[in-house]
């Protein structure tokens, strides 16, 4: 993401440098950063920087913090509940990067070859703000909806199982904790589907149709068309999709918030609830803030994976184009 | 492709996105149903009459009034603040090419992939020092920095490719670097900062964990924080439940009514940027 614009620069600079403005000190731009870099340095940068101190002391929130060293990140290790927040997690990002990217992948896909090309734009349309729609939800509006229909008592979800003859399918979704992952993982699902939806939509309006008629012409069926067109083209949204998704499936808190606190008995507990709790509920401000650290550098280290991952192939696949 | 085959992809994708849409339509039946009706019949059953009510007790019982202006007070505010300070970022990065800007993009960049987590104990305790704690104020201040670090990002990309001509005439008109800005710059990228307010906007009405943090007094949550604390405390019955479920989708029903075609086309603006 960074290289592209890197790129551009590099290419405008060079024109510039023939132009007749050369004398002009151009670090009087510098002062536009200012209030920018100020504002970071106090909402993010000192911010960040207490949190990386605190995670090394023993601290309660008041008073002086008591310098521990690695003590905390060395009761993490052995802390169960830290492992299986972050087991959970995995789950998360099932839930909200693999299966949106999937599924994403095919109903757009289908709307967009299928639907837009049969029946008309309008209705492929119409659909996709279907699946958009959880999107703009509050995560905290989300939670209460499905967590009233998923309640065991008078729940729609039961009702309806009850009401079509399976009623021995009923559960308590949210409250047994072999079920409460997975049925956190289904709102989860329905609450990311959109978002990767409509990227891939986008991004298919940008593969030329000529491929498609080609490969038609040569006997391609869909789904081949689907694997050696459509995946290679958009390969630049998928990276992106599977990024974000991925982050934003480490940070989840809302959701799990609003529908299970954790519970029951920590079986949906992850990282940034379980930090929360510790820094707010139990106030061992110095262990809440070692979580949130390594929380953090996993968060950095995948960017940075995903980052290289994704230039590398525009490099390969420029390379190849020159050759 | 024939017409036989056509078909099931179409009924099946209808059926996918009727999967989706179902949870708001169960919603809105219920929270216009009297908790007799509730009761006795359940969820499933369409509602006999309307009855608000319930809705209108909620509404009172929250004070869901001072709940959306907050939410509006502080989104709207955080929305213009963090385009403006967007621009001026870019700005500087795109058109102005300082020295360094790669890595002053790379911090950007890094800070807009920082958990929250991460910040928000500092954050609580420093605002409690300077007597901003529970103050509208400071979730617009953080909100405001944390959705410029998208806004930089994008926009540095976008302002990078503005073209030279136009700034070069500017400028031998005799316009200096800020009336460049505000008369050039600006105007002409009036599109894409559309789209960053649509969506801080958007983000900031929902985000959740610093406001649940820094915002605990009844008069200064917003909507999210307020509905979520209720939830989380397991007080409210069937009826309740509903009716909050309902106040809490209709503001984000419209959004997505309003400026549908803003979000799907700026998600794919920020997509591939």
């Amino acid at each position: 993401m960074t290289v592209t614009v890197e790129r551009g620069t590099r290419a405008v600079g060079s024109h510039r440098r023939t132009g007749p403005r050369r004398s002009r000190p151009r670090e009087s731009y510098a002062l536009f950063l200012l209030p920018g870099i100020l504002a970071f340095l106090v909402v993010i940068v000192v911010p960040f920087l207490m949190n990386t101190g605190v995670s090394f002391t023993e601290w309660q929130g008041v008073g002086t913090p008591k310098w521990t060293g690695l003590a905390n990140y060395r009761e993490l290790l052995d802390d169960s509940e830290f492992w299986a927040s972050f087991r959970h997690s995995l789950f998360m990002v099932v839930a909200m990067a693999a299966i949106p990217t999937v599924l994403g992948l095919v109903l757009a896909a289908a709307l967009f070859d299928y639907v837009a090309k049969h029946f008309g734009t309008r209705i492929a349309t119409v659909l996709r703000a279907c699946f958009y729609l959880p999107q703009v939800l509050p995560i905290a509006v989300a939670g209460i909806v499905w967590s009233w229909i998923l309640a065991p008592d008078n729940g729609s979800l039961n009702a309806l199982l009850k009401a079509i003859g399976l009623g021995s399918w009923q559960q308590d979704w949210l409250g047994d904790p072999d079920l409460a992952l997975y049925s956190v993982m289904g709102v989860m699902v329905w609450v990311q589907l959109g978002f990767p939806l409509v990227v891939f939509m986008a991004g298919l309006q940008r593969v030329d149709p000529q491929l498609y008629e080609a490969a038609e012409l040569d006997g391609a069926g869909w789904w081949r068309r689907f694997w050696h067109i459509t995946l290679p083209q958009i390969r630049p949204e998928i990276y992106v999709v599977l990024t974000w998704c991925t982050i934003a499936a480490l940070k989840v808190f809302g959701a799990v918030y609003v529908l299970t606190k954790g519970g029951p008995g920590g079986a949906t507990d992850v990282p940034s609830y379980f930090s929360f709790t510790t820094f707010f509920e139990k106030t061992q401000v110095g262990y809440g803030a070692a979580i949130s650290t390594v929380l953090t550098v996993i968060i950095l280290v995948l960017s940075l994976v995903f980052l290289k991952l994704q230039t590398r192939t525009e490099d390969a696949e420029e390379g190849a184009r020159a050759a | 492709m024939t017409a036989v085959r056509r078909y099931p992809v179409l009924v099946a994708l209808c059926l996918a996105a009727l999967f989706m849409v179902v949870p708001f339509l169960i919603v809105a039946v219920n929270a216009v149903k009297s908790p007799a009706e509730y009761s006795q019949h359940g969820p499933l059953s369409l509602p006999k009459g309307v009855y608000l009510d319930g809705l209108k007790d909620f509404w009172e019982r929250v004070d869901y009034s001072q709940k959306l202006v907050n939410s509006v007070l502080i989104s709207g505010s955080v929305a213009i603040l963090a385009v403006i300070l967007s621009v001026l970022n870019a700005y500087a990065i795109g058109i102005g090419r300082v020295r360094g800007r790669t890595w002053v993009l790379a911090f950007f960049v890094l800070a807009n992939m920082l958990p929250q987590e991460a910040l928000v104990y500092p954050i609580y305790y420093l605002s409690k020092q300077a007597g901003l704690y529970d103050t509208r104020l400071s979730v617009i201040i953080v909100f405001t920095v944390i959705q410029a670090a998208f806004g930089t990002y994008l926009l540095s990309s976008v302002l990078s490719r503005f073209p030279k001509e136009i700034i070069e005439a500017a400028r031998i008109d005799g316009a200096n670097k800020w009336q460049v800005l505000w008369r050039v710059v600006v105007p002409v990228s009036r599109p894409t900062l559309g789209v960053l307010l649509v969506f801080f906007f958007i983000w900031t009405w929902n985000e959740f964990l610093l406001p649940l943090v820094m915002l605990i007094s009844n008069d200064n949550q917003t909507v999210s924080v307020a509905l979520g604390v209720l939830q989380g405390q397991r007080l409210m019955d069937a009826t309740m439940t509903n009716a909050a479920a309902l106040l809490g989708v209709l503001p984000a029903l419209v959004f997505f009514l309003v400026f549908q075609r803003t979000l799907t086309r700026g998600i794919a603006v920020g997509a591939v940027k």
